[in-house]
């Protein structure tokens, strides 16, 4: 069986981020990326099913500029056995369009299995991992924080993390799961696989190739700081506490 | 948590991949695991201390595994494969040996200008050397930081055509100013300085660009990897570096050790390993060369308003707000897109241990003459590093069996000019010069020591050997000498100054001082510390050992808080060391070891040096991009 995992660069979690002076996003020339904290997971949950030997297979995708070939270099580097390279240019690309994208490499590649991050941290949106299971119509498994292959009955049985508690359910394979925070630790790349990754060959894609159209449905129209924190007053006694509360912040 | 490894370029490389060397570790037994024609190779590795606890507990393999290793012949070179590895740290986890033929520590200016070089000779003459650059920062320049304003001399050596290939090097200077500031006014003085043909930049930038220069050449980079110890043979000669691997708590430590027939050690000012060299082989004493001394700087980039931007601008000045006994001043310059840095240099031998250089700097920023051009602005980095001020008096001998001392460990910081950066790139082109010889002429790398000395290097730190030491008279008499030695002597004068106290030594006890009382940080021109480490973008994994050992755990109890006031708590720009309350009603040091900027001042100003900075875990720390 194959394990398709799709992964995202994204700012790197410890980089200090900024708008942009013209509001029109947020600034990300000359600040670090990497891969999404995420999708580093569902790496390390693909590898950990190939080890146990419910897969024979991973490939590691990613959709985006050509830099992303770094961060198929670093899933290779991880032990992903092959990488796609969807190339859709500079552009944004906005969940549904990965989500076509990821949907035809599926038809392209037929994995049994389909792992991604349950969000990027750049853009939060916690989408394309349901709208591909939707497109495809295969069974979800989303804030996945325990993954069980079962290999001859072709089931996962996935344990999520819901508001209520932990929520167990049963996905007949091929499955689209999306990863959690306390899935897994993932591995570092050691120095020697990083060497091998530099020279193992990227498969290009673009998505005209993929007979999928990437029209955008969304435009950012202003991305702005949230508003600073003001000090606080600090009042001398609850009649004035009331006063200010029923006058100022009128709340009363 | 997360961090991957990876430089950002392709290679190029056309080198074939060698087959890993694995050899499992056991203290006595010595595993023969090549064919090599070359007489077997034992490396003897230090005992590691005891932060690997690892070693202690019992090997989790019962038997050895054959080693195997394909080592690539190429005629005409003698490839010295290693055939027996004798570990030290016998414990869980395989240690992996990497073969190159050079193994470069640090992707600074000299790593990178040495590793290019290298290759270009390669090219030239149709030789392969394998060169492999090690930087313990997550990525090629993210540990950078400098003014600066740079002077393009060895740039125009190494890379003639660099205004074409795109390198970020593109305000030059437009206005070249020296202020001596009191509290409240500023007074021009004619500049020192001659910055004609030089350019304001962001070293970070310019490392990254070098360090793609070095990809297309075939240079193998690897950042996040921090070679931690150097390995020896029985000759006591260096053949080899191993690298902290990640990934590994405080109970387990993998390691990767790189061998290689000559180490370039190019880890910046006071770097780890370089000290360690020269302590080993006594390498000033070589050359009846001084102790280095040193300077802390520390530095932010602002984004300012439109208006106030002149790009090419440059200014340095002095006084306000050290006093007449304290050396350093700082540095204001315009680069492009609206961004200025802005910085304050301290020399680390000053005296009163109440001295906080960071706020000083948040103090120098609220003078009449430089508040209105931060008001309005953003603060984009922060961050701080010490340089070298030691000049020629300190050069140490920079050749050690096994291979060199680049850049800013060795020290060749031009102080009158206050640049290094080029000096820093010329050693190590001569040095990578040096080691072509050595692996395909067989020559020795004593040959970088000797073109050091009929080099340009040589020349211009000769000439700038005594600004400094005459500061130790006090501001006006080292002012009034440096006229004369710019304008009349020129380096003539037949005496060399001698530096005065060790900057450690330098610091009196605290009952001769008073505190300084420093005014609270405004939020809008000064900051406070924390607000200052996150626009540095550190971060260490938490989960490992401290990397800051005490030598002596007592003596910050027993002898920096009672006799020096904790000085530690003051001179760290990241507020390392804190001095909190114990359950005694004692006061007690805590280190916060994710907080180090790797700046090294600690190392350097710890009063009985009883602080270590050895390196952490590869791939945290600062995070510079634009410094």
């Amino acid at each position: 069986m194959k394990v398709m995992v799709a992964v995202k660069r994204v700012v790197d979690y410890a980089v200090k981020i900024r708008v942009k002076p013209d509001k029109s996003g947020v600034e990300t020339s000359n600040v670090k990326m990497s891969m999404n904290p995420f999708c580093e997971i569902a790496l390390e949950e693909a590898l950990r099913i190939r080890e146990a030997g419910a897969a024979a297979e991973v490939v590691a995708v990613s959709v985006g500029p050509a830099q992303c070939v770094d961060t198929l270099r670093t899933a290779l580097a991880m032990g992903a056995d092959r990488a796609v390279h969807v190339d859709a240019g500079a552009a944004p690309v906005l969940p549904l369009s990965v989500a076509k994208i990821l949907k035809a490499l599926v038809q392209v590649e037929k994995p049994g299995l389909l792992i991604l991050g349950k969000q990027a941290i750049d853009d939060d949106c916690n989408q394309t991992g349901q709208m591909v299971a939707g497109l495809l119509r295969w069974p979800q498994g989303t804030f996945a924080s325990k993954v069980v292959l079962d290999k001859e009955k072709q089931v996962a049985t996935v344990e999520r993390e819901v508001d209520g508690g932990i929520e167990t359910l049963s996905l007949d394979l091929p499955a689209v799961i999306t990863t959690d925070l306390r899935l897994n630790q993932p591995r570092y790349a050691t120095l020697p696989n990083i060497m091998k990754a530099k020279s193992k060959v990227i498969k290009k894609v673009t998505p005209a190739e993929l007979n999928v159209e990437l029209k955008p449905d969304l435009e950012v129209v202003q991305v702005t700081e949230p508003p600073k924190r003001k000090a606080g007053v600090i009042v001398s006694s609850v009649d004035e506490l009331i006063d200010k509360l029923k006058n100022e912040a009128r709340i009363l | 948590m997360y961090r991957s490894a990876l430089s950002g370029v392709t290679s190029k490389s056309r080198r074939p991949l060698r087959c890993p060397f694995f050899s499992p570790f056991r203290a006595e037994t010595p595993i023969i695991s090549s064919v090599s024609p070359s007489p077997g190779l034992e490396s003897r590795l230090p005992i590691p201390s005891n932060r690997f606890s690892s070693f202690r507990d019992p090997p989790s393999r019962a038997s050895f595994a054959p080693s195997i290793c394909f080592p690539d012949w190429s005629p005409g070179l003698r490839r010295r494969v290693v055939s027996r590895t004798r570990g030290l740290c016998g414990g869980s986890g395989d240690r992996e040996t990497l073969e190159y033929d050079v193994v470069i520590v640090g992707a600074g200016p000299a790593g990178l200008s040495a590793a290019i070089r290298l290759k270009q000779m390669c090219l030239k003459r149709n030789a392969d050397l394998s060169v492999c650059v090690l930087e313990k920062g997550p990525e090629v320049g993210a540990h950078i930081i400098s003014g600066n304003v740079f002077e393009p001399r060895a740039l125009d050596e190494l890379i003639p055509q660099w205004r074409h290939e795109g390198a970020p090097i593109e305000v030059p200077v437009s206005s070249d100013k020296f202020w001596l500031l009191t509290e409240n006014h500023s007074l021009q003085l004619p500049s020192p300085f001659d910055n004609k043909g030089n350019y304001v930049i962001s070293l970070s930038q310019l490392v990254r660009w070098m360090a793609t220069k070095a990809e297309e050449v075939g240079v193998e980079i690897y950042p996040g990897f921090a070679a931690s110890e150097i390995l020896y043979d029985e000759n006591d000669r260096v053949i080899g570096v191993a690298t902290n691997d990640m990934g590994v708590a405080k109970d387990g430590s993998k390691r990767e050790t790189f061998q290689r027939r000559v180490t370039l050690l190019a880890e910046g000012c006071r770097g780890s390993l370089s000290e360690k060299m020269i302590r080993a082989h006594k390498l000033r004493e070589k050359v009846q060369g001084q102790h280095q001394t040193y300077a802390l700087g520390i530095k932010e980039v602002w984004e300012i308003e439109e208006g106030k931007h002149k790009p090419g601008s440059v200014l340095h000045t002095i006084g306000w707000p050290l006093d007449m006994k304290t050396y350093g001043g700082s540095f204001l310059y315009h680069m492009s897109n609206r961004q200025i840095a802005i910085g304050l240099v301290i020399a680390l031998n000053y005296r009163n241990p109440y001295l906080n250089p960071y706020d000083e700097f948040q103090k120098f920023k609220h003078h009449p003459a430089i508040k209105p051009l931060l008001m309005g602005g953003t603060v984009l980095e922060y961050g701080a590093r010490t340089l070298n001020e030691g000049g020629f008096q300190s050069i140490p001998y920079s050749v050690f069996p096994g291979g060199a001392i680049i850049g800013c460990s060795a020290g060749f910081l031009d102080v009158p000019k206050i640049k290094g950066t080029h000096t820093a790139m010329k050693s190590g082109m001569l040095a990578g010069e040096a080691a072509f010889r050595t692996l395909v002429e067989g020559a020795t790398m004593e040959t970088y020591w000797d073109n050091l000395k009929k080099s340009w290097i040589w020349e211009d730190l000769k000439r700038a050997r005594n600004y400094r030491p005459a500061f130790k008279y006090g501001l006006i008499p080292g002012l009034t000498f440096s006229a004369l030695e710019r304008y009349v002597f020129r380096g003539r004068l037949p005496l060399t100054l001698k530096h005065g106290k060790p900057d450690h030594e330098a610091t009196d006890i605290a009952s001769l001082h008073a505190p300084i009382q420093y005014l609270k940080p405004d939020g809008q021109i000064s900051f406070d510390v924390p607000t200052s480490l996150y626009r540095s973008n550190t971060n260490h994994e938490h989960d490992q050992p401290a990397h800051l050992h005490l030598r002596d755990s007592t003596v910050p109890e027993l002898v920096n808080l009672p006799l020096y006031a904790g000085p530690e708590s003051r001179y760290c720009p990241a507020r390392v060391y804190e001095y909190t309350p114990d359950e005694n009603h004692g006061l007690k040091l805590h280190i916060n070891a994710q907080n180090c900027l790797h700046c090294k001042a600690c190392d350097i100003k710890d009063p009985k040096q009883n602080i270590e900075w050895t390196v952490p875990e590869g791939g945290g720390g600062p995070g510079y991009t634009i410094m």
